[in-house]
């Protein structure tokens, strides 16, 4: 049971697939405009990563492991497709906006990394939660580059205006610069740093 | 199945996957349709009642244009009437002009249907029309609204699927866009609106380039022109009743 903890609870800190592994940075800069877009994509990755991580695990047995990639991949390509027909019915703005990034999903790394590394040699219940784990682990990543880019992007926060009206009557101004993707890897850069200061063993020597 | 790295196995291994994982996706897109293009009929009365200057989102959207559009019509070249939808009724012809695509009719040449949406609005009626055509990288397509003088544009809507982020995307840009309300489109039975780049020769038929973006302008401009040059013969029928 403790082991089973330690997969949810090592992919948000010491093991983040973004912080520590780099997995994933494409998406993390492109969708991070504003929280909305943020949420729904790391929902999406977490239940790809989560779904592919269980049927991968489950099949482990008899993939033959000359095709294995090919394997996982047909799978995440299949969940993926899944994932973005479901946005396209239930929310349309929000799959209109991350428009082709859904569909990048296939490539991300953490989705592949996780169904090689763990999957291919583990249960499917320890599969779940390390699925789970590493989809949390990437969610809390876009989400605070996400809220971080939108309320002093644009703002607001959820699409909702935050900064009230007398801040912009006194002279405060948005922050064009963070609705650029370039600003979001310095964001990335800045949680990297934080986090390991205070994680010193993270440290290369 | 004695041996998983057997070349047999692995030929059957991956034809049950593929045909499974098909399967999955048949059923999803199948069950998923209706949903899908409700949305998109969503997206599409959003467009028609921006272009007609109407605020509107997306879960207003269609009240809105029940209450405004009561009115869809398909005209062909010569201006008559093939189809007539109103107040939720086929009325004459078999398609809804709502559901009509108007890339493929563009592709029928004279025997295209071209629909309009007659918007009552304020006391005012407003003619939307669709038009479509090529961008640089892709089709760009939209709706322009046009005033009850059948000349004066009201507003417009633009769209595209694959333009420059920055440079050609721009034409969906509120600033772009607002600078055709109040242009006039016809002039001696030609379409003379048009965009065009750096000077203007004529303030009353003419807005402004995207700048970076010569190709996407010029697809917009000719967009409007073989569109709108459609819809003349129709306009005259209406000026004569």
């Amino acid at each position: 049971m403790a082991n089973n903890l330690k997969l949810i609870k090592n992919p948000l800190s010491k093991e983040n697939p973004i912080a520590v592994q780099v997995l994933g940075i494409c998406s993390a800069l492109a969708v991070t405009t504003q929280l909305k877009p943020a949420v729904v994509m790391a929902l999406s990755v977490t239940v790809v990563v989560v779904l592919s991580n269980v049927i991968v695990s489950l099949l482990r047995n008899t993939i033959p492991s000359r095709i294995r990639i090919i394997v996982q991949l047909v799978i995440v390509s299949m969940m993926v497709i899944l994932v973005d027909q479901f946005l396209k019915a239930f929310v349309y703005d929000v799959s209109k906006q991350l428009s082709v990034f859904v569909g990048l999903i296939i490539t991300n790394c953490i989705v592949m990394g996780r169904l090689e590394a763990f999957a291919l040699a583990n249960k499917p219940l320890p599969s779940l939660l390390d699925g789970i784990g590493n989809g949390l682990g990437y969610a809390v990543i876009l989400i605070i580059v996400g809220f971080v880019r939108e309320l002093l992007g644009q703002g607001s926060l959820w699409g909702y205006k935050v900064i009230p009206e007398c801040f912009f009557e006194a002279g405060y101004v948005n922050n064009g610069l963070m609705t650029m993707p370039a600003m979001a890897l310095i964001l990335v850069g800045v949680i990297i740093w934080i986090h390991r200061s205070r994680n010193k063993d993270l440290c290369e020597k | 199945m004695a041996n998983k790295e057997s070349n047999s196995y692995i030929f059957m291994y991956s034809t049950i996957l593929v045909v499974v994982a098909a399967a999955v996706l048949a059923v999803a897109a199948v069950g998923l349709k209706p949903f899908q293009k409700k949305n998109q009929e969503i997206e599409k009365m959003q467009q028609l009642l921006t272009a007609a200057g109407i605020d509107n989102d997306a879960k207003t959207a269609e009240n809105i244009y029940k209450e405004c559009f009561k009115q869809e019509l398909a005209v062909n070249k010569k201006g008559l009437q093939v189809s007539v939808y109103e107040n939720g009724k086929l009325t004459k012809g078999d398609i809804r002009p709502f559901d009509i695509e108007l890339a493929k009719e563009l592709a029928k040449g004279d025997e295209a249907m071209l629909p309009v949406y007659i918007c009552k609005h304020d006391g005012k009626t407003i003619y939307v029309v669709p038009v479509y055509g090529t961008g640089l990288y892709g089709p760009v397509w939209g709706n322009v609204a046009i005033a009850e003088d059948l000349n004066t544009v009201v507003g417009v809507l633009f769209d595209h699927s694959g333009e420059t982020p920055g440079l050609g995307a721009e034409i969906t840009n509120p600033k772009f866009r607002e600078q055709f309300a109040g242009k006039q489109i016809f002039d001696n039975g030609e379409v003379k609106l048009a965009v065009v780049k750096g000077n203007k020769t004529d303030e009353k038929f003419q807005a402004d380039a995207v700048t970076g973006a010569t190709n996407t302008s010029n697809g917009v401009s000719n967009m409007l022109k073989n569109c709108l040059s459609n819809y003349i013969e129709y306009f005259k029928t209406l000026k004569t009743e």
